[in-house]
């Protein structure tokens, strides 16, 4: 399991409040590189998950690793060491493009030097060098999407949790944000993502489909249509979904 | 005939920014009508506007034949208005919102519970648990429940299914397509372009901007055949290739394939053997049959860019 090709490795994970398993033993590795999708319906743990896979919440039992740390002593260490952006845009809408930037890097723990290469390197990557200077809350969606993202992963992180990022968003600008998405897994970024959107599940390398706590199904989109006589994601989505019979 | 809602030239402005810009539409006595664009294209403005939580600055609106500024009063009895946001009381039990949206309105719970009784069914169990801690897919249901209890003739939902799983959406559709039976006309809003289909007619709305009426049959009819799928062992490079042919017009991703639009000097035969000889394997294109994305993609590709 501890393989240097693994970003993500967990075994068992658990979480209990109170009576109530959350998430129940689930076990996967994500690989270096890979476009991970980390779907589920409402209720079934994702965001729980995803919190301690972030180091945002300890596990009840079960141990692992993200980005080489150990989620039940390094919680920390993770949280400098991964990129996260939220289904909510997270950026502050009264602070310039560049103070945005300089503000999550300093964050991050970066240099001053090291914020000004990764700037320099941002800014002509997206085209953005008339926008320095605006405020957030006044560029369009298309490029907030674009600036979110390229924030979350300024530190070069060797995994970036994308939670819903295209929920609610316009066609075009959502299919121009996994074009993004693509060109980081091609040069090595490690991508974990849930969406509800099924059409982006056949984006993904691989899918994981969470049903009542615990992790259903996981495997590439082709061998998961295959497995469940199914000509989309969103038939098989619903096919494994069905299993539920944990109340909301 | 009397339009259950009618906007004329409905325009609203926040400041600089235009939400709303001369948006006109009607939706007849007893029809499902879709209300379809992303975040931020102007459906809450004109949820609120018919609500007559808002004034437009130009242009005027009817609901009911009711204009929404001067015949605010009545016109509120006649509506049940779901926000996107959860707005019942988070401190009060499930019965205590229900019983308050109720007295509100002047009627009583038990008089008009057949309404809400399937969609109030699950919620039954836990009367006295406080509306802050139900589950989202709870809420939602409290908050229909809410909505419905005064027995409006329209049903104004503003994005009931954001952030809502495949499965309970469908569900919730099922749910309005009961109400819509029983007359009650209904007003939606998404941001998912599938559940176009469950509407008898849809509005695409995108920067304060309508961008057509009608069914959602002959929107896509609209998109005539130029449509293509393409497929290839490498996805993202076949991507690229397309879009360097000088006959397509459009290429971006739809699920497990591509999405290619061409003019009519397209042959996807001739195209197929051009990307093979790209170095691409197990290239195939065929023809694709167009949905409410793909007519979206087309009319806001250059607004968006």
């Amino acid at each position: 399991m501890k393989t240097p090709d693994n970003v993500i490795s967990v075994r068992n994970l658990t979480k209990q409040f109170g009576s109530f398993t959350a998430v129940d033993h689930i076990s996967f590795d994500v690989r270096h590189g890979e476009i991970f999708g980390f779907l589920g319906a409402n209720g079934a743990g994702k965001t729980t998950a995803m919190r301690m896979l972030c180091g945002l919440s300890i596990p009840t039992s079960g141990d692992g690793q993200v980005a080489g740390c150990d989620i039940l002593t390094q919680a920390e260490d993770i949280k400098r060491r991964i990129g996260y952006m939220s289904q909510k845009f997270s950026l502050y809408g009264l602070l310039t493009v560049e103070e945005n930037l300089r503000l999550f890097s300093t964050i991050y723990g970066m240099s001053d030097r090291q914020i000004r290469e990764a700037s320099a390197r941002l800014f002509t990557d997206l085209s953005m060098e008339n926008m320095r200077r605006t405020l957030v809350k006044d560029i369009p969606v298309g490029w907030k999407q674009k600036l979110a993202f390229a924030i979350a992963t300024i530190h070069s992180p060797e995994v970036v949790f994308l939670d819903e990022p295209t929920g609610g968003v316009d066609p075009v600008t959502r299919r121009k944000f996994w074009e993004l998405i693509y060109k980081a897994a091609s040069g090595g970024m490690t991508i974990f993502v849930t969406t509800h959107y099924l059409d982006e599940a056949e984006y993904c390398n691989r899918i994981s489909i969470m049903v009542d706590g615990r992790i259903s199904a996981l495997d590439t989109p082709d061998a998961l249509k295959k497995k469940y006589h199914a000509t989309t994601m969103d038939e098989v989505f619903r096919i494994v979904a069905k299993e539920a019979t944990r109340e909301e | 005939m009397n339009e259950a809602i009618l906007l004329k030239d409905v325009t609203k402005r926040y400041g600089s920014l235009t939400a709303l810009d001369k948006v006109s539409f009607s939706v007849h006595p007893g029809e499902m009508f879709g209300l379809i664009g992303p975040d931020g294209s102007g459906k809450s403005t004109i949820y609120r506007i018919l609500a007559t939580l808002s004034v437009p600055d130009e242009g005027e609106a009817e609901v009911c034949g009711l204009n929404t500024v001067r015949d605010y009063r009545h016109l509120r009895t006649r509506i049940g208005y779901m926000p996107e946001k959860f707005s019942l009381y988070p401190d009060l039990s499930v019965m205590e919102n229900l019983r308050f949206f109720a007295a509100l309105f002047g009627v009583s719970v038990r008089e008009n519970f057949d309404l809400i009784a399937p969609i109030f069914g699950q919620l039954e169990r836990f009367p006295n648990r406080r509306a802050g801690a139900l589950s989202g897919g709870m809420k939602q249901k409290l908050a229909l429940s809410c909505a419905l209890i005064h027995r409006p003739e329209i049903l104004l939902l503003d994005e009931p299914t954001t952030g809502v799983d495949t499965v309970s959406r469908s569900e919730f559709w099922d749910t309005l397509a009961t109400l819509r039976e029983k007359g009650i006309t209904i007003l939606v809003s998404t941001s998912y372009m599938d559940e176009a289909n469950r509407c008898r007619r849809i509005a695409m709305i995108n920067r304060g901007r309508i961008l057509d009426t009608a069914t959602p049959e002959a929107l896509v009819a609209s998109l005539g055949e130029n449509l293509y799928n393409a497929s290839a062992t490498d996805m993202f490079r076949l991507l690229s290739e397309l879009r360097k042919l000088p006959e397509v017009t459009d290429c971006y991703t739809f699920g497990a394939t591509l999405h290619v639009v061409a003019d009519k000097d397209f042959i996807p035969a001739q195209a197929e053997k051009r990307i093979r000889d790209a170095g691409l394997k197990d290239v195939r294109i065929w023809p694709a049959k167009g949905t409410i994305e793909d007519l979206f993609i087309r009319l806001t590709r250059n607004e968006n860019s």
